[in-house]
């Protein structure tokens, strides 16, 4: 082990100097993703999105005069620091030029701090969305396709203000996900002048929810809204509430959207409504067109697809592929003025920014940049009609 | 007016879950306690057991439902619940034979017992998700409600509701039955009598000609009984998940050692301390202090004594109070 890590740290330093020489002709991107753990399930395609892009960038040829993007895979485990750290410690050993990833928030806050900040490496997450992660302290290394929690408690504000909620009962599921998401709901809903009567934590996996229900049913309020998991506590949260009629309506935020909900609780959950990070149209559209071989509407995919492309755009407006040069460039291919690019069209916009033009890198999930470099956020508004979960709008 | 419907409100989230849950925990502590009392050790794969026996009675059910075999208002699974038994009392009895028989033939300290069904919980657990998966699965049927929360309103006109469940119901009735009649069992019968006087003092139960491995048999029987129906009215009301069954293990062994560790009565009060401690101390009061005091004194605040994240605290606490004070539980038991 302490050879183990000797080498790493000896691989680690020798990196720092790779960087200098430049690989003009081959550019190396990292995706750093829990490819076991919590959210196995999607990783596969979430990978599967960016190396799309990078083949489509080196077919095309017009990357840096024709460079070659070569993925490097390596996993997180979801909520794994150790093993996160040690992958990322050896993807720069290897000489990576910029790095898709983390994936979960706690693990890419441990990656940001721990190895990109330290050696000057870029980062772009494609799915961690903890509020805590715009303050942190990134040098300005650290950007995100995924809207921040925050951002989500602001669209359930709006969503709620749209039908008339004027006051909501919420009860969040005791980790960092759901205290984010419960304080970020609270927070905007008050500030549109909505009331939130109680907010009470839930654990997962218990026995019983009778004693969380009665409380939350004599707060009072239009409807629960419930900041959990679908297939854990806000499951039980919604049969018990329902059980005893304490409540009939529910706001259902992203982790609780899924079709094992509706299915599980029955035709009680028509008529509940809530909103999930997704964007519909064009972009979605021609990246859905081009994945032939993995299903590109899996959360976080078209993000990851967007991560990479990202990258390849701002090392061609810096006409470099070291994070130094090309990290104060992605705000700029990513944002208005400029031409719109969507997906597949990642050779036009690389010979635009050759010939001195600029870009608005739209994407497969229409990125728009806020703040300190994460995703303006675009929501899917769903509502549970006849058992299912329907779009009804998108904001 | 309002006096009754802060009694409705009272009723219909504190009393109606309360015995409920109180009735399941009471049921699975009563095979926690049996263990203990007779076998003499605690059996940590209790909760296991509930979900394997459970699992039983959900494959059964679901081939019932698929030949088109129903109960009518009744969910399917009580139809299927003596198949589920026998199923149930078929692996303990594999088990003590391949397992806890050795041990107690080579007479091991308690302790090394504990760590035995340790193993043994293991894999049950592994077993289960095995055969059924880790995930929720619904197996209930028939009518949901005996009255439902609007059609209470509707009748009495009252603004609360009180809403009872066919599978809350059933829970308090089939609970009041078995205890009944494991109680006439114990009391009454001559099997019952040999295993009470094996749990009091084995080596005269021995010398008065009490066959060990009959009482043993019988015992396994029981909780496997016990274990099926505990865990088959918990699927019911709440759902079935191998997890839950796995945490459940907690509450279970607190009401049995508030109660007083193999004392059959004190198993039953303990489950119902801990469930209406768990619901009544974390109750926001705000509704019903509403109905009842006039409006100048009607609280704004919740009127929560502690918010429902301290829930577990609250029986615990409940549980070393009463360690401290009466060591061998309510009830008497046997001192742990």
């Amino acid at each position: 082990m302490k050879k183990l890590l000797l080498a790493t740290t000896a691989a680690s330093l020798l990196a720092g100097a790779s960087f200098a020489d430049g690989h003009a002709k081959e550019v190396k991107l990292g995706i750093l993703i829990g490819f076991t753990g919590p959210i196995e399930s999607l990783t596969g395609p979430m990978a599967a999105g960016a190396e799309l892009a990078m083949a489509e960038v080196t077919e095309s040829g017009m990357l840096l005069d024709g460079a070659k993007v070569t993925p490097m895979r390596a996993d997180t485990g979801c909520i794994d620091n150790g093993l996160s750290t040690a992958n990322a410690e050896r993807m720069i050993a290897d000489g990576i030029n910029g790095l898709i990833g983390g994936d979960c928030s706690g693990v890419t806050g441990a990656i940001l701090s721990n190895v990109a900040v330290p050696n000057g490496m870029v980062m772009i997450s494609p799915s961690a969305t903890s509020p805590g992660l715009s303050t942190a302290e990134d040098n300005d290394l650290f950007f995100r396709t995924a809207p921040s929690d925050a951002r989500e408690g602001q669209v359930m504000a709006d969503v709620l203000m749209d039908r008339g909620i004027k006051s909501i009962a919420l009860t969040y599921t005791n980790n960092d996900y759901g205290k984010g998401l419960a304080d970020a709901i609270t927070t905007s809903f008050e500030a549109v002048g909505g009331e939130v009567t109680i907010s009470a934590a839930h654990e997962d996996g218990k026995a019983d929810y009778s004693a969380e229900v009665g409380a939350l049913a004599s707060a009072g309020g239009d409807l629960l809204v419930v900041a959990g998991y679908l297939d854990q506590g806000g499951l039980g949260i919604i049969n018990a509430s329902l059980d005893s009629g304490a409540y009939d309506t529910f706001g259902l935020p992203g982790g609780m959207i899924g079709d094992s909900l509706p299915a599980n609780v029955g035709d009680a959950l028509n008529g509940s409504f809530g909103q999930i990070a997704g964007s519909g149209g064009e972009g979605i559209e021609k990246l859905t067109a081009m994945a032939t071989d993995f299903d590109a509407t899996s959360p976080y995919t078209p993000e990851s697809y967007d991560a990479a492309a990202l990258f390849m755009l701002a090392m061609q407006a810096a006409d470099s592929v070291d994070p130094a040069d090309y990290g104060s460039k992605i705000l700029d291919v990513a944002n208005a003025p400029g031409e719109k690019i969507y997906p597949g069209e990642l050779g036009k916009a690389l010979e635009i920014l050759k010939n001195g033009g600029e870009v608005d890198y739209v994407g497969a999930s229409a990125v728009e940049l806020i703040g300190p470099g994460e995703s303006a956020g675009s929501y899917r508004e769903i509502e549970v009609q006849d058992g299912k979960n329907v779009t009804v709008k998108f904001r | 007016m309002d006096y009754l419907n802060a009694l409705a409100a009272i009723a219909n989230y504190i009393l109606v879950p309360g015995m409920a849950y109180g009735a399941q925990l009471a049921l699975g502590a009563l095979g926690v306690t049996l263990v203990y009392g007779i076998l003499r050790f605690s059996n940590f794969a209790h909760g296991d057991t509930m979900a394997f026996g459970t699992m039983f009675v959900i494959l059964i059910t679901w081939a019932m439902q698929r030949v088109g075999i129903n109960a009518g208002p009744l969910p399917t699974a009580l139809l299927a619940l003596p198949f589920g038994i026998a199923l149930t009392g078929l692996v303990l009895l594999g088990t003590d034979r391949v397992v806890y028989r050795f041990y107690r033939k080579a007479r091991v300290k308690p302790v090394v017992f504990v760590m035995v069904s340790l193993g043994v919980m293991f894999i049950m657990n592994g077993l289960t998700r095995f055969i059924i998966g880790p995930g929720d699965q619904r197996f209930g049927d028939g009518e949901r409600f005996i009255i439902s929360a609007r059609t209470f309103k509707e009748l009495t006109g009252l603004r609360e509701g009180i809403a009872i469940k066919t599978s809350q119901g059933i829970t308090v009735i089939t609970a009041v039955i078995v205890v009944a009649l494991l109680f006439w069992f114990l009391n009454k019968t001559r099997t019952g009598k040999s295993m009470r006087a094996f749990s009091d003092n084995e080596d005269l139960a021995l010398l008065s000609g009490i066959n060990p491995e009959r009482v043993v048999l019988y015992t396994w029987l029981i909780v496997a009984g016990l274990a099926t129906i505990a865990g088959t009215l918990y699927g019911l009301d709440k759902s079935f998940k191998p997890f839950t069954y796995f945490q459940l293990l907690l509450p279970i062994f607190a009401s049995a050692i508030v109660g007083g560790l193999g004392s059959p009565l004190g198993a039953i009060a303990g489950g119902f301390v801990i469930a209406f401690s768990e619901v009544t101390v974390t109750y926001a009061f705000k509704k019903v202090g509403n109905y009842v005091l006039p409006e100048s004194l009607a609280p704004d605040s919740l009127v929560q004594l502690m918010s429902t994240d301290y829930k577990f605290a609250v029986s615990f606490s409940i549980l070393i109070i009463v360690l401290l004070f009466k060591p061998t539980g309510l009830f008497k038991g046997q001192s742990v």
